[in-house]
């Protein structure tokens, strides 16, 4: 879409820690239990309760921040970030503010075109995560569930650096994934464990300023976050088109009516009245403990990416597809580690017959059929010959379908036919029952080869050694 | 000798009920009794827990038949100031907004002194959310002074000043924002101690100022001090403040005397306004010291005149954010019919705390909100920062210092209500001592027109060993410490 | 400082206080000539004076990743002023 206007967006993500214990209390963290069953004094906020820092929370968002190339601060702090609301205990969250745990760092995306775009990482900060409120339509009132409250939350403030809702989408699927990598996030946009808000605003192309920025909120999926940027890009066009002023405001992203809307309310203008949290200390972290937490990082997806590049000569588009979750890039791993597979051939076969018997049956790899070692092993059969690749594919479908054991299902198949002899027994025959076709042959019409090797596919049902045959077919023609 | 009795130290009770030569269950009633006849008239407690503190004292008379380790507070009664929680026995920090609120849990002082064998026998009136000098800004009214019951007690923990020094009970715990420990204790003739900040646990006071509040103990002599000091001080995993230091033992530091200790005097502190009554006593309280073989040393601390004017925006600051937790919603007061959301919180806070607490919300949100924390929050941090250099500059010259704790003995009732600046004025010599950190007592040293007099000690911080052999010097050098109030 | 009738309104509303009128005059008097006496803090110059948030120089402590038991929701919800067997109601929000 080329307009007058380009677009800018920022994006802030929260993402929910996989901790056993809440960001400040022992109260376990755990989602979908009963309401108002995951409490205890601190997360109810209750008179006379203090706070005291989960260190693996810390560990996690020092994690992100490696990740994500950002320095990390020896030095952060705890702010109280004031308002009323009936899921926020105290009145105020516990969050960071002047200074964040981490800051400055950066992540790649890949663009439709081909290009990599660098997208600004601003900050990453510790916070706590509020309670649910949930609506009554049919009585004039709320109820307030304070499991999810005190569960440790990093937000993750990108740059204003996205030009498009598709860039938008390509960062945060690229957050999504390493939060999954790290393992330190289910990263579950519809159960809310990783949630995105985003800001965005419009300005004349060659423009310096950027124009009044407008923050979308309740989106919970990559689909909507897509879908509520079009829309924001398309209102604010039209806005402007029209000699409109926009006005800043949080709006909330309606999927029903797939548009956003402006949220009212009696709030008064935010003024959170941040200040330093008394109760809590300087977070200090030492030399020593950044660097055991660098050295206990796993493999990043783009690092993955480029190895699998580099040492395995798989081309970028599926190491793309190989790393575009832990979950398959570890299935990839594990095919490789059974039975020496080659490399290259495993990485056709993941990426296109197991996704695309997944993709049909709308399976995540995780469901999948096939395990690692019987796809390396199906592999196996197909790299030392004793099966054709037309045979292997069927082995595959049996084991996929039926959950056979690739092994018997290739002895009860019968192994592929690599003897000479028999093949030029059947080889001769064929020649000597079609002259003609042998006669254009010799003439120079060298396409016939196909011919006689299809004759003695057809009469092995599949079975012939397709290389050795092409071989011997080759030899008796020119004889 | 049962009257007698309640006129005994904690450590002496302590040592009779370990003997046997009295249960805890007659030594609690007795204590109950005390409260019965006197309270009517003073109005020290909010909530006296007659049944459980019999239970209690029963269950260590059982302890001490079985032979069991019994613990150092074994058998006796102490009293809570209503701002720390105790579980399942009401909590209200003397405010409608807390009306009937039931704690689930103790505070972690309130746990030690069980583990100690003490009795918890009840809890004590209060400033609203120790708001206050006076114990007047009680949702439940006033707490008398036990010297003359026209007077206030001080505040804001009040309650447990008088209940100490009416011998209600042997031992009460405060809590010490600004001076609540130490003013009320100097004007009912009591001793009381607002230790180190961080040096006990604040996991269970109900939040006025975190950064200021601490915990103490009221006694009527300088050994009880000592010894709830060695149960309740040390460090808390609940409370990150808390500092994980070692705790000396409080009581055998008592013993030595103080000859070559240096006690520094601040001018600034001898201000004006400051009656001839409390100066002369304080003056005869010094000359103790010095009579006891400390050095006097005349010392400067310049900032003592932007104290109040600190700790009035950083103690606000600090609350208007800590009281942003009582909304109505998980517990406390929440107004009848509410039309909405903003409704129910206006109301419920409007109607549920008293004019001091809500003044004091507004001057700590106001200065907190956006435009006005760097000329305000911040720049009170500044100075609070300057008045700590100024007692770090004098106690590289002496151990302890020695002043007044309030200009005036205690006044009527009534007498400052209207006037809030009046009132915050008065806490002019006991603030700096929170703002600073510092361990500070107060000891009876004296009487003007019968009505007490407290000498404030402070010391470095930590230091709270040197600070209680200093108050154990005066103690046995003044001849009056057994008059007896009410 | 002034503070008037208005500023005393707005700073209510941040703070969720449903001050009636009297109580506003009041608190306009009293606050202003509160914070006339703290703007004394202003003869002092403190440029380059470092804040204290923290008067001991200690840094956080940090506890390990261990649930405890929650408390249970009767204990939860007990002190609640409205709520049903499950959770805290309130006015509908929104
Ligand atoms: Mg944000
Ligand atoms: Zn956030």
């Amino acid at each position: 879409m080329k307009t007058a206007y380009e677009t800018i967006i920022g994006l802030e993500v929260h993402a929910q820690l996989k901790t056993q214990s809440k960001v400040f209390s022992m109260c376990p963290a755990k989602a979908n239990e009963l309401p108002n069953t995951l409490t205890d004094v601190v997360t109810l906020g209750l008179p006379g309760v203090l706070p005291v820092l989960n260190a693996q929370a810390v560990r996690f968002a020092v994690m992100m921040g490696l990740a994500t190339h950002c320095s990390i601060r020896k030095v952060s702090r705890f702010a109280r970030k004031h308002y009323f609301y009936p899921d926020l205990p105290k009145g105020y969250q516990i969050s960071q503010y002047d200074e964040p745990l981490c800051e400055h760092g950066w992540i790649d995306i890949d663009l439709e075109s081909g290009e990599t775009k660098r997208v600004g990482i601003t900050r990453i900060h510790m916070e706590e995560d509020a309670g649910k409120t949930i609506h009554d339509a049919d009585r004039n009132e709320s109820r307030v569930d304070f499991n999810r409250a005190g569960v440790p939350l990093i937000e993750i403030v990108s740059g204003p650096d996205m030009r498009s809702p598709d860039e938008a989408v390509a960062y945060l699927k690229v957050l999504h994934n390493i939060l999954r990598y790290l393992d330190i996030c289910d990263g579950n946009m519809e159960e809310g464990n990783f949630r995105c808000d985003a800001n965005i605003s419009l300005r004349l192309h060659g423009q310096e300023r950027f124009g009044t920025k407008v923050e979308i909120k309740n989106i919970n999926s990559f689909r909507y976050v897509h879908k509520a940027l079009v829309y924001e890009q398309q209102r604010q066009a039209q806005f402007l088109d029209d000699g409109k002023t926009i006005v800043q405001e949080t709006r909330l992203w309606n999927s029903e009516v797939n548009r956003t809307e402006s949220m009212r309310s009696k709030e008064d203008a935010h003024d959170y009245r941040y200040f330093p949290d008394p109760d809590l200390l300087p977070l200090v972290l030492t030399d020593e403990t950044l660097q055991a937490i660098a050295s206990e990082l796993p493999e990043l997806p783009d690092d993955k990416r480029r190895r699998f590049v580099r040492d395995f000569h798989l081309s970028e588009y599926d190491s793309a597809v190989l790393t575009s979750t832990p979950e398959l890039s570890r299935y990839y791993d594990a095919v490789l580690a059974s039975w020496g597979a080659d490399p290259k051939l495993a990485a056709n076969w993941v990426s296109t017959e197991l996704l695309g018997a997944l993709a049909k049956d709308g399976k995540p790899i995780e469901k999948t059929p096939v395990s690692p070692e019987n796809l390396a092993r199906i592999l196996h059969h197909l790299s030392s010959g004793s099966i054709s690749g037309k045979m292997a594919k069927e082995v595959f479908e049996k084991v996929y379908n039926e959950g056979a054991d690739p092994d018997s299902v290739v002895s009860t198949m019968g192994g592929q036919v690599s003897d000479p002899e028999a093949l030029l027994a059947i080889l001769r025959d064929i020649i000597a029952n079609n002259p003609a076709q042998v006669e254009k042959y010799r003439a120079g019409k060298t396409q016939l080869l196909g011919f006689f090797v299809g004759q003695v596919m057809q009469r092995t049902k599949g079975k012939a050694n397709p290389t050795l045959t092409n071989e011997l077919a080759i030899a008796e023609l020119n004889r | 000798m049962s009257d007698d009795l309640l006129f005994e130290s904690a450590l002496s009770l302590r040592e009779r009920v370990v003997s046997k030569q009295i249960s805890a269950s007659e030594l609690t009633g007795l204590f109950l009794d005390r409260i019965a006849k006197t309270d009517a008239t003073y109005r020290a407690f909010l909530l006296v827990d007659r049944d459980s503190a019999l239970a209690q004292a029963r269950a260590i008379d059982g302890a001490i038949v079985r032979g069991d380790d019994v613990g150092p507070l074994a058998g006796v009664p102490v009293a809570i100031k209503d701002q720390i929680v105790t579980r399942g026995l009401r909590t209200t920090c003397a405010s409608r907004m807390l009306e009937g609120f039931v704690p689930p849990y103790d505070a972690t002082v309130v746990d030690r002194l069980r583990r100690a064998g003490a009795i918890i026998i009840g809890k004590t009136n209060q400033d609203e959310f120790a708001m206050g000098s006076s114990t007047e800004n009680s949702a439940y009214g006033p707490t008398r002074n036990p010297w003359d019951p026209n007077r206030v007690p001080g505040g804001s923990s009040g309650g447990s000043a008088v209940a100490v020094a009416l011998r209600q009970v042997p031992l009460a715990l405060g809590t010490d924002t600004g001076g609540s420990i130490r003013q009320p204790a100097s004007l009912c003739g009591v001793v009381g101690l607002k230790p180190t900040y961080g040096r006990v646990s604040r996991f269970g006071a109900v939040a006025f100022a975190s950064s200021l509040d601490q915990i103490g103990p009221f006694a009527n002599t300088v050994p009880d001090t000592a010894a709830i000091m060695n149960v309740i001080a040390g460090h808390d995993p609940n409370d990150s403040t808390c500092v994980p230091a070692a705790v000396p033992d409080y009581l055998s530091g008592l013993d030595g005397g103080i000859a070559g200790i240096k006690v520094g005097v601040p001018r600034e502190y001898f201000v004006p306004g400051m009656t001839a009554g409390v100066e002369s006593a304080i003056q005869a309280g010094i000359d103790r010291l010095r009579a006891a073989g400390a050095e006097l040393v005349e010392i400067s601390l310049p900032h003592t005149d932007y104290c109040v004017a600190t700790y009035y925006i950083i103690a606000t600051a600090e609350a208007s954010s800590n009281l942003a937790r009582y909304d109505g919603v998980r517990y406390g007061y929440r107004a009848k019919e509410p039309k909405d959301l903003y409704d129910m919180y206006s109301r419920s806070r409007d109607e549920g705390f008293g004019s001091e607490v809500k003044r004091r919300i507004m001057l700590g949100t106001y200065v907190l909100s956006s435009g006005y924390y760097d000329a305000y929050y911040r720049k009170a941090q500044q100075v609070r920062t300057l008045i700590r250099q100024d007692f770090d500059a004098a106690f590289q010259k002496v151990d302890v210092i020695a002043c007044p704790v309030s200009p005036v003995t205690a006044f009527k009732l009534g007498e400052m209500v209207e006037d809030p600046l009046q009132m915050y004025l008065m806490d002019i010599l006991t603030i700096s001592c929170n703002l600073a950190g510092l361990p500070g007592i107060s000891v009876p040293c004296g009487f003007s027109d019968n009505l007490p007099v407290g000498l404030q000690l402070l010391a470095k911080p930590l230091g709270e060993t040197v600070l209680l052999r200093t108050a154990r010097a005066h103690e046995m050098a003044y001849p009056d410490s057994a008059r007896r109030a009410g | 400082m002034k503070i008037d009738a208005d500023e005393v309104r707005r700073i209510a509303a941040l703070s969720r206080l449903a001050l009636t009128g009297a109580e506003v005059e009041r608190f306009a008097t009293q606050l202003s000539s509160i914070l006339d006496y703290v703007s004394k803090l202003n003869e002092l110059p403190t440029e380059g004076v470092e804040p204290t948030s923290h008067v001991m120089p200690l840094s956080t402590p940090l506890r390990d990743d261990v649930a405890a038991r929650p408390l249970t929701r009767e204990a939860a919800l007990a002190n609640g002023p409205s709520h049903d067997e499950f959770a805290f109601i309130v006015p509908r929000v929104i």
